[in-house]
């Protein structure tokens, strides 16, 4: 950073660069601390409502387990391959990267689309985010983990772009490094949103 | 400078004055330091104990501040003592890590003690409580009396010498139920059967106001509390219920409830005996483990709130509501 | 046709009321003024270049600066209107829904969108100067910062004239902030006011604890940083574990009000109680967050005019984390009455006194700094002295409020407006406004005048004692916050009136603070040094005001005092002998074109017009992506470029 600028002369751009990029990181890390609190309230609020059914129906009744246990694998699947996409980034494997990135994508994609399915059929039912507390407690956790993911997704298709324009550089690995981060954090929350909200609910 | 050591000097002066009103509490206009019951009279003594705990660092405090601008001034002939690099003192940090620790370990132990035995009612053996219930509307009170099976609005009528065991809650925006004369306020709760109980040593009138802000009309949510001689209340009981006074009914307390302040109390003979179980568990009441059903969590249980409250929910305290 | 137009317009804008058509036009002529001086001085290109699309951190808080002296005005007007209205009982100045309306823009405006951008000021003013570095850690963040911040104030806002003020309290307790009881569009605005400045503010948080934590100059060890930036670190970690609650609030709020949910309703299973916690999980950090800072800026400035080293500074860095980390101990003492029970108040209440102990213990440091010191009353100082007194008896106060069983006869009394206003005053508003005449200098170069000054001094004072201690004596009188009327009966009026007068009296001061700084930006000292006070720490070792790059060359620190050590040594007048190029980053459109898509947003949201806030929204993440996109985000000042600017700046190289 600025600090180095004096230090030395032939190499302070790249100096530069290294460090720039290893402060975002930084700074990512606590954006996940203040994500995990956002998570952590929403949390809070379905646990103090989830028996607030108001005569409406009760998770046990609402949830489809298949459906979730395969949300729960394509999940668990697209953490897997992120880490393959990094991997291949530190062997300089553009190709690969993109490739492992581009699954990634499919497999996030697969999962919004079950969880928008999911929606729709508890929404035939008259399931609604305004039937009661418990469900809206249920649609927003539920809904803003899916949010967080939906912009993963636009995220890492914007950076295939950008990977397959300039490749791998300072720039573009810490771009990874965070989408990839970001994704990790976005399955780890859906654990514990399976064990809270459905395997709870149906127990 | 003259004007800094003034400054200091006003406000000490403006601090031992506030001191002064705070203890002679003399002037009947200042009814949170008149006490005219038991509740009232605890929490009295204890700001008092807390004022006087405060000003033993703040009168300090404030003289050393201006001891110190006068002394250590920036002036060509000040011969006092100038240390640029004396920044460190093991002794004095001690002395003033442990001044503050003493003085609130002091005040702490009075504040749990005082929350504890505030939180049980205060019921002689020999004596039965008077039950209220409160509820809080838009913009007005409405009292009812599941004993005598009468009801008022913004008027409460109780007999002196008696713990009276105030059973609150709301069907509006939450209030706060407050007379200062008898004893500090408590919120009521749509959806919750909160307990505040209170004693008149002496009959009297004392003044009444909700605290909790609930809109537009907020500023006329006064009422008056009355209290009479037992025999005297008993009487006036009877008078309402057998007087010319309407019943209460469920189409009228619907009318009631909607918004609008009333400016002259209002009387009913009777009203319907479910009316205060039912607007708890409509705001909600159900879900509450302990406020749902006032007359579970309305018994002198209120006592045992230690159990019921010890952190033992695990998510957070809305599911507390247990009375103090 | 016309009609519904008309009928449109007789909802959609505010209407009825003579002080808000006073207040409409004043603002069209302010406007128009504004516009015209800007196009007749051909100025607009000008706005654009050096101010809207500016990263550097100097500038964006002089930007914080200006809209928060102009929402302590909106406030402070609030604050007038409300005391206009209690002077006497029965006033007829005010009706109770104005009333609601003004006390509730009143706390919100002073806490969110005065307290909150002047803290950030100081932030930015001072931080990277401070630690030696040449921008935050993300100056491009910074700058959507501020204008996240500027159009959520703006929303919030704009409801002054469009679609009606909120009017249920500053934290808005629900149900009364539910459709049920306030159907109007005024909590929306509040909701989408908040939340849009709501993301900046945490922004902001991250920004400033990786500059602190990783772009200090070198040498320079935590434990040598200076105060204010310690001050400013605690206050980032409050604010990192306490906005995301907020925005989770607010969010909650809205989906109940917007979709019918029911997290918070009277039906449907809702639970309002629940708001109350976490409301105040985040609003009790929240006061800690911005009086922190204020703990900062003293203490360097008592280390400064009294010309002696900082006394007990482990004991000032301890106590400072220690504070942040108990004030989220501590939310529930601000609803003791909701019936929590006995082992729950018990805790909270020992909880909020046990923050009275390193409060304390700073005072005493602070003192013991001045003891065998040479003290100066130069404004700065004077504030700081002020503050002192006003901050020991406003926590005395705190205190006793925190002794439950006592509370419940504080609580929701003019006994707790008067505490809390003798905190923030006392406490954040003095220490602020010591921040900002000592720094002064340091970013305008020229010194506000002393005479006009001292009167802003005094009349503030006088008039803060004057306004706030009848309040607590009010409050031993029973009368309750947030009452919009009272009668003759309970003897309220003598009490009231003094306050009144009071609250006039620092408005006086503060115009005479506007008139000192219009006079001092033509005749104020120059301060040609750059080191205005005879500073201890690093921004005074450069120009003022600084060049774009701060540092020409990082220095290198060696002691806690970083500048006086090296005036003690000797080293101030050596200048280097080469310069090197200097790495910077430049100015960006995005920041303000994406937060006028939010203000677009919200104001779609506010009247749930979808064709409005989905465009924005959409508008939002486009910009998200533009950023991603572009890679051209900085460029490098050449060596000989800055070797002519220090020459001519210093004088000498």
């Amino acid at each position: 950073m600025a600090q180095t600028a004096a230090a030395g002369h032939a190499d302070h751009g790249h100096d530069h660069h290294e460090d720039h990029e290893g402060l975002k990181v930084l700074g990512f890390w606590i954006f996940l601390v203040t994500d995990c609190i956002l998570f952590g309230t929403l949390f809070a609020t379905y646990m103090v409502l989830r028996t607030h059914y108001d005569g409406g129906p009760t998770g046990a009744e609402l949830f489809e387990m298949p459906g979730v246990i395969a949300e729960t694998f394509i999940l668990l699947t697209s953490s897997f391959t992120s880490g393959l996409a990094t991997l291949a980034m530190h062997q300089g494997k553009v190709k690969s990267l993109i490739n492992w990135l581009i699954v990634t994508a499919v497999l996030g994609a697969a999962f919004i689309g079950l969880e928008v399915n999911e929606f729709i059929n508890l929404a035939h039912e008259g399931a609604t985010i305004s039937r009661s507390a418990f469900l809206s407690a249920f649609f927003t956790l539920v809904g803003t983990h899916g949010l967080h993911v939906s912009i993963g997704l636009g995220w890492m298709v914007g950076l295939m772009f950008q990977l397959k324009r300039r490749g791998i550089t300072a720039v573009t690995k810490r771009k990874v490094t965070t989408v990839s981060l970001y994704w990790h954090f976005l399955d780890v929350i859906w654990i514990f949103l399976l064990t809270v909200v459905y395997l709870m609910g149906v127990m | 400078m003259g004007k800094t050591k003034w400054l200091s000097r006003l406000k000490v002066l403006l601090t031992a004055a506030m001191t002064m009103v705070l203890l002679s509490g003399c002037s009947d206009k200042f009814i949170v330091l008149d006490p005219k019951g038991p509740v009232a009279e605890t929490q009295q003594k204890l700001i008092i104990i807390s004022v006087i705990l405060c000003a033993i660092v703040v009168i300090p405090v404030l003289a050393l501040l201006a001891f110190i601008v006068y002394r250590y001034r920036d002036t060509p002939d000040n011969k006092s003592p100038y240390k640029p690099d004396w920044h460190d003192s093991k002794l004095l940090e001690t002395i003033w890590w442990g001044i503050p620790i003493i003085i609130i370990g002091i005040l702490g132990a009075y504040t749990v003690r005082d929350t504890y035995a505030l939180a049980k009612p205060k019921v002689a053996a020999d004596t039965k409580p008077l039950v209220i219930q409160v509820t809080s509307l838009d913009w007005k009170w409405l009292f009812t009396y599941p004993d005598q099976k009468i009801a008022t609005v913004n008027y409460v009528q109780i007999p002196a010498g008696v713990p009276v065991h105030f059973q609150m809650t709301s069907d509006a925006p939450m209030n706060s139920f407050w007379v200062p004369q008898l004893g500090g306020q408590a919120y009521t709760m749509p959806g919750m059967a909160m307990q505040l109980w209170l004693q008149a040593d002496q009959p009297g009138e004392y003044y009444g106001t909700g605290a909790n802000f609930s809109g537009k009309e907020f500023a006329h949510m006064r009422f008056q509390v009355e209290a009479k001689p037992q025999a005297e209340f008993n009487e006036w009981a009877k008078g309402i219920a057998s007087g010319p006074n309407a019943a209460l009914t469920k189409e009228g307390y619907q009318e009631l409830a909607k918004p609008g302040s009333v400016e002259k109390p209002v009387f009913y003979s009777s009203y319907p005996p479910e009316l205060f179980d039912e607007i708890v568990d409509k705001n909600g009441g159900s879900y509450m483990e302990h406020g749902g059903n006032p007359h579970k969590a309305g018994e002198p249980e209120a006592g045992k709130s230690e159990g019921t409250t010890g952190g033992g929910s695990n998510h957070d305290m809305s599911h507390m509501n247990m009375g103090k | 046709m016309l009609d519904k137009i008309k009928d449109f317009a007789s909802t959609f804008f505010v209407t009825g009321d003579p002080l808000i058509y006073g207040a409409d036009v004043s603002i069209a002529l302010t406007m128009i003024a504004i516009l015209f001086v800007l196009t007749y001085y051909k100025k607009w290109g000008w706005l654009w270049k050096e101010w809207l699309t500016t990263v550097d951190h100097k500038k964006i808080g002089i930007m914080y600066l200006i809209s928060s002296l102009l929402m302590l005005f909106r406030g402070g007007v609030d604050a007038l209107l409300m005391r206009a209205q209690l002077a006497l009982p029965n006033v007829e100045f005010l009706n109770a829904e104005h009333y609601n309306a003004v006390f509730t823009t009143h706390g919100t405006i002073m806490i969110l969108f005065m307290a909150m951008p002047m803290m950030f000021a100081l932030f930015n003013m001072v931080v990277p100067l401070q630690l030696g570095a040449r921008d935050v850690a993300y100056p491009f963040l910074n700058a959507l910062s501020f204008w996240l911040f500027f159009m959520g104030a703006m929303l919030f806002n704009l409801s002054f004239v469009i679609g009606g003020s909120p009017d249920a309290g500053w934290l808005s307790y629900p149900p009364l902030s539910e459709m049920s009881s306030s159907p109007g569009v005024g909590q929306n605005f509040y909701i989408w006011g908040i939340q849009i400045s709501g993301i900046g503010s945490l922004a902001t948080g991250i920004n400033f604890m990786v500059t602190i934590l990783k772009m200090r100059a070198p040498g320079m060890k935590m434990m040598k940083m200076p105060l204010f930036s310690w001050s400013v670190l605690s206050s980032c970690v409050m604010i990192i574990f306490a906005f995301p609650i907020l925005t989770v609030t607010l969010a909650l709020l809205f989906l109940d009000r917007f979709l019918g949910a029911h997290f918070f309703t009277l039906d449907g299973g809702g639970n309002p109680m629940m708001y109350v916690n976490l409301i105040w999980m985040w609003g009790h950090p929240e006061v800690y967050i911005v009086v922190i800072p204020a703990f900062g800026i003293f203490s360097e400035i008592v280390s400064v005019f009294s010309k002696k080293k900082v006394f007990g500074y482990k004991s000032m860095v301890f106590s400072m984390m220690l504070i942040s980390v108990l004030s989220f101990f501590t939310w529930v003492h601000h609803f003791f009455t909701m019936g929590a029970g006995a082992d729950v108040n018990a805790f909270f209440a020992i909880s909020t006194m046990a923050i009275g102990i390193p409060t304390g213990v700073k005072v005493f440091n602070w003192l013991f700094t001045m003891f065998r010191g040479r003290i100066q009353m130069k404004q700065p100082m004077l504030w700081t002295l002020a503050f002192i007194p006003c901050f020991v008896v406003g926590g005395a106060t705190g205190v006793m409020l925190a002794v439950a069983p006592a509370d419940y006869q504080y609580h929701n009394s003019y006994f707790l407006i008067a505490h809390f206003h003798q905190v923030l005053i006392g406490g954040v508003v003095f220490g602020y406004l010591a921040g900002i005449y000592y720094w002064w200098p340091k970013l305008f170069g020229f010194k506000l005048d002393e005479r006009l000054g001292k009167w802003a001094f005094w009349l503030w004072n006088i008039g803060f004692y004057l306004c706030f201690m009848p309040q607590y004596a009010l409050g031993f009188m029973g009368m309750t916050r947030r009452v919009y009327t009272y009668g003759w009966d309970m003897g309220w009026a003598p009490y009231n009136i003094v306050s009144t007068v009071g609250a006039f009296m620092m408005g006086i001061g503060f115009i005479f603070q506007v008139w000192q700084i219009s006079y001092s930006i033509k005749k104020g000292d120059r301060d040609l040094t750059g080191d205005t006070w005879g500073g201890r720490t690093l921004e005074w070792s450069i120009p003022s005001p600084p060049p774009v790059y701060n540092f020409a060359v990082v220095p290198e620190v060696k002691e806690q005092d970083a500048w006086w050590d090296m005036k003690e040594k000797g080293l101030d007048k050596i200048r280097p002998d080469h310069y090197e190029p200097i790495h910077m980053p430049k100015n960006s459109s995005i920041p303000f074109i994406m937060s006028v898509f939010w203000f677009v947003a919200g104001f779609g949201f506010v009247f749930g017009w979808m064709w409005m806030a989905v465009p924005g929204m959409i508008g939002v993440f486009g910009c998200l992506i533009a950023r991603s996109f572009s890679y051209d985000t900085d460029y490098y000042i050449p060596a000989e470029e800055v070797r002519e600017t220090e020459l001519a700046l210093r004088g000498n190289v």
